[in-house]
């Protein structure tokens, strides 16, 4: 169904947009959690994370100087990894709906209609 | 309000994975039914795509403190409470990724972030919409306030989580007071951006707002005839 297809994509294209670019507006002071922790002076017991050095660690893409840039793209790269990893997800999930659900097309191409 | 590692300790990081894994079982489950609709699927992908898009976008809520959406009411009204659940545990899963949360502290966030907003949040809008004009448009407030209570709702579950494991002595009631209170603050932006993303959707396709099922369902049934027939 071409509405449903259509409203996929646009709704795509504006989450890329917010990640990839609004994102650079986004206040960077701490968040919630992270003040209280300063405030009640338990902020230094968190530890760096185990993926600290993963090639987006911090939203920015290494090897990429520009501040905006980097971190546009990485923002970009979120969106379409969770969009990638939670379409396959809920696929298979649906897939698995099986004799119980609505099964009317048992293993066919997730085609949209 | 992504835990990082070191503030809650090993054995109750370890118990709030078993947590998250039992609500991620029974989500997986929930969600099956949840997406009856084939169509729901991809757009249940969207849902999580959007809601990291969003949890970029930190506003200011108070002097030097900023909050983002969380996301689970807005998921879970758009797909499912279920559905919703698991969209945030992905989202908080590629965060990882991010560094965004740490790693042995993924089933700590996705108990606060993931399940206790979404069902928290679903028990709050069911009630209202108990309330509520029956109409379609009864949903946005709804959603509003669910957003609203699931923001210090999550603030509350990690404070619990706190108390049993924190690795710091923090008195409970002073921390539950900090954390309720900002993210009171939070819940108010999360609200309206949830208000404002419900509306949106149920403007041009109300037949895919999940928390609007049985209220549309007239128009519903008519467009899955003509759907069927085209």
């Amino acid at each position: 169904m071409t509405r449903t297809r259509g409203l996929l994509l646009g709704g795509l294209l504006l989450a890329l947009l917010l990640a990839g670019v609004v994102s650079q507006f986004a206040s960077g002071s701490p968040d919630g959690l992270e003040k209280v922790a300063e405030d009640k002076g338990f902020i230094a017991t968190a530890t760096d994370s185990d993926l600290a050095d993963s090639p987006v660690a911090d939203y920015a893409v290494r090897g990429v100087d520009d501040e905006r840039v980097s971190g546009g793209l990485a923002g970009v790269l979120g969106v379409l990894a969770t969009f990638a990893i939670g379409g396959a997800l809920f696929l298979v999930v649906r897939r698995g709906a099986g004799p119980a659900g609505r099964e009317d097309r048992a293993g066919g191409e997730p085609t949209p209609r | 309000m992504h835990v990082p590692d070191g503030f809650i300790d090993g054995p109750v990081s370890l118990g709030a994975g078993v947590v998250a894994a039992a609500a991620i079982g029974v989500a997986l489950r929930g969600s099956r039914r949840e997406l009856g609709d084939e169509k729901v699927a991809p757009l249940a992908g969207l849902v999580a795509a959007f809601v990291f898009a969003v949890q970029m976008l930190n506003f200011p809520v108070a002097a030097g403190t900023s909050g983002h959406l969380l996301g689970g009411v807005l998921a879970a009204v758009l797909v499912g409470p279920w559905t919703g659940v698991l969209c945030v545990a992905v989202v908080l899963l590629v965060q990882l990724f991010f560094a965004d949360g740490g790693l042995t502290a993924y089933g700590v966030n996705v108990t606060c972030m993931a399940v206790a907003t979404a069902l928290v949040g679903w028990l709050v809008f069911r009630l209202a919409l108990v309330v509520l004009p029956r109409r379609p448009g009864s949903v946005v407030p709804a959603a509003f306030l669910a957003a609203l209570v699931s923001v210090p709702a999550a603030a509350l579950a990690f404070t619990g989580i706190y108390a049993l494991g924190g690795t710091a002595d923090i008195p409970l009631g002073t921390l539950a007071a900090a954390m309720v209170g900002v993210h009171v603050l939070i819940g108010i932006g999360e609200a309206v951006i949830t208000a404002l993303v419900v509306s949106s959707v149920l403007a041009v396709r109300p037949d895919l707002v999940h928390g609007a099922r049985g209220l549309v369902a007239a128009r519903r049934e008519a467009a899955l005839r003509s759907a069927v027939t085209a």
